[in-house]
């Protein structure tokens, strides 16, 4: 009788000054009729910001759409306040413009997979429902 | 804060990670609250049981509910009024409630984009809620939601409801004080609604009054709240007696008239309180959550003692005469118990 009914939730945040949203707004659009749960919580967040929001939604996923060139000291930021409050098991992911050996590197230090213009949104809901179901998150 | 998650405590499901999920609640864990949350609203294992241990601990909570076409400035007004609240030092929690897409079951939750000036503030809450289904505008967990915030310590709770047309009236039920949020382009609308409006709200906000026409929608809206109130005779027990619902004029985004909405919510709550109607409204609230889950309880045990064959075998039994029909139906309903389903009702 207790039918349980999780979802995916996902938080959507464009951090700093980047005014591109576009791609952001896509990207909502197709995890919300992929299914998820996804909280927006729109342009000009701050990487504390982004960590608290994630707290107080329990996000599985915190997925940012970066398109200034900030990505380097942005994505890494947010993963570390992350681990800082205890959030060390929900996964960062994102897009915009990234170049390939940024992401690289970036996958290196615990970031996941970054998507970049053109993604097919479909790549992107698969890769976060393949990370979910092999997550720890999935059992909590 | 205490580092919590991990691999490690991932099995909440167990009575002792429920039990220390609970205690983390109770002494304000922000982290823990957000786990609890999505244990009740999602109806894991164990759910009922760390509402046992976390709801109705504490002093209660002022319930607030912002209704309101959609676009109305709900979200907005919400965050000014909790920005009010905290200049006067109290600690606010907001659950905002957006649609699920009925489609693909997934919902776009996007009412914090409207609450950034809070985002960083400890004593804000916020939590964004799909309704999964459930009509009035809300989600069918949020009352349990809300017993979890006032257990955790919130002493000001902020309901926002999906944008509702006038069938969707949930957050009456929800609510201590209901806040209807209007739009001067809302003109219309009050005149459909004309009579019902004195009994879905509290008090009547226009927001957006640096646009044209929100005196004459304000006086439209006090014309139709005398004439509901007459017609309805309104002020049942759960209603403060003499209660006028007053009619507000606000710009939310730029505060203007927000301390006297709070103001108003004010002196409603103490009217409540003074006239026994807030306990009434507490009983109100109690039965009907209590009769949605005793008959939630029968219709998950007729699928387990009837669901399948167990009618048409039934059936059978009785078409080649080995029971007489009254047999056969006390043989279903002595099937198990009621109450053997849920782990832990
Ligand atoms: C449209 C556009 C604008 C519009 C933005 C309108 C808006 N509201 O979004 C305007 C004209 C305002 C603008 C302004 C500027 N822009 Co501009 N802009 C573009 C442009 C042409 C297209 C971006 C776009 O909307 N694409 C369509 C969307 C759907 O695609 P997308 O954003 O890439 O998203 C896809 C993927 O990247 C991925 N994705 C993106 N985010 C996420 C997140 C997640 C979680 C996932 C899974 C996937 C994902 O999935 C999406 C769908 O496929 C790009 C060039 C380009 N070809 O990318 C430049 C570009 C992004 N802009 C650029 C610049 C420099 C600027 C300005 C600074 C220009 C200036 N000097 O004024 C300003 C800054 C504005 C600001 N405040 O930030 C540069 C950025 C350079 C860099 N990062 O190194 C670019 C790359 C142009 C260039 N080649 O130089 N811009
Ligand atoms: N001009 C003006 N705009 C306002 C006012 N209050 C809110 N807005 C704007 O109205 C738009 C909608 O505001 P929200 O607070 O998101 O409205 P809502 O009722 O929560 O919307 P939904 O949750 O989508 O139904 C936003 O662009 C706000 O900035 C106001 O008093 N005046
Ligand atoms: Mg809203």
């Amino acid at each position: 009788m207790t039918t349980s009914h999780r979802r995916i939730r996902v938080l959507v945040a464009k951090p700093g000054l980047d005014g591109h949203d576009r791609g952001a707004r896509v990207i909502v659009s197709a995890f919300r009729d992929a299914g998820f749960e996804v909280v927006y919580t729109g342009l000009h967040q701050t990487p504390e910001a982004i960590v608290e929001a994630a707290l107080q939604e329990d996000a599985d996923v915190v997925a940012l759409s970066i398109l200034s060139g900030a990505h380097m000291t942005l994505l890494p930021r947010v993963k570390a306040l992350l681990v800082d409050a205890g959030l060390g098991d929900v996964l960062v992911t994102g897009g915009g413009i990234i170049p390939e050996e940024d992401a690289e590197a970036l996958h290196a230090a615990g970031i996941g997979r970054l998507f970049g213009p053109g993604t097919r949104t479909g790549d992107a809901v698969a890769y976060i429902r393949d990370w979910f179901a092999s997550s720890a998150r999935a059992s909590a | 804060m205490a580092a919590v998650a991990g691999p490690g405590a991932a099995a909440m499901s167990d009575p002792e990670g429920i039990r220390s999920l609970a205690e983390r609640c109770g002494a304000g864990e922000r982290a823990a609250l957000a786990r609890a949350i999505s244990v009740v609203e999602d109806r894991r294992p164990g759910f009922r049981k760390l509402l046992a241990r976390v709801a109705g601990r504490g002093r209660r909570a002022h319930r607030t509910g912002i209704t309101g076409p959609p676009g109305a400035g709900k979200s907005t007004l919400a965050a000014a009024l909790a920005g009010h609240w905290r200049r006067d030092g109290e600690e606010v929690a907001i659950v905002a409630v957006d649609p699920t897409s009925p489609r693909s079951g997934g919902a776009l939750l996007g009412d914090r984009v409207r609450m950034a000036p809070l985002q960083l503030d400890r004593g804000v809450f916020i939590r964004s809620m799909a309704t999964r289904g459930a009509g009035g505008g809300l989600a069918e967990a949020v009352h349990d939601v809300i017993d979890l915030m006032e257990g955790s310590g919130f002493g000001r709770i902020l309901l926002e409801t999906v944008g509702v047309g006038q069938t969707e009236l949930g957050v009456a039920a929800a609510a201590d004080t209901v806040v209807l949020a209007l739009t001067p382009e809302a003109g219309d609308e009050v005149q459909a609604m004309k009579a019902g409006l004195a009994e879905v709200a509290d008090i009547f906000v226009v927001n957006k009054a640096d646009r044209p026409g929100a005196r004459a929608l304000a006086r439209q809206l006090r014309d139709a709240v005398g004439l509901g109130r007459r017609r309805a005779g309104h002020g049942g027990d759960s209603t403060a007696p003499g209660w006028v619902p007053p009619v507000l004029t606000a710009v939310a985004t730029t505060d203007e008239g927000i301390d006297a909405v709070a103001d108003a919510i004010e002196e409603h709550r103490r009217s409540l309180a003074g006239s026994g109607a807030l306990e009434a409204r507490r009983i109100t609230r109690a039965e009907a959550r209590i009769r949605a889950e005793v008959r939630a309880a029968l219709e998950a045990h007729l699928g387990r003692v009837a669901g399948g064959d167990g009618f048409r075998e039934a059936a059978r039994n009785v078409a080649g005469g080995g029971a007489t029909v009254y047999e056969a139906a006390r043989r279903l309903l002595a099937g198990g118990s009621i109450l053997s389903g849920g782990e832990d009702r």
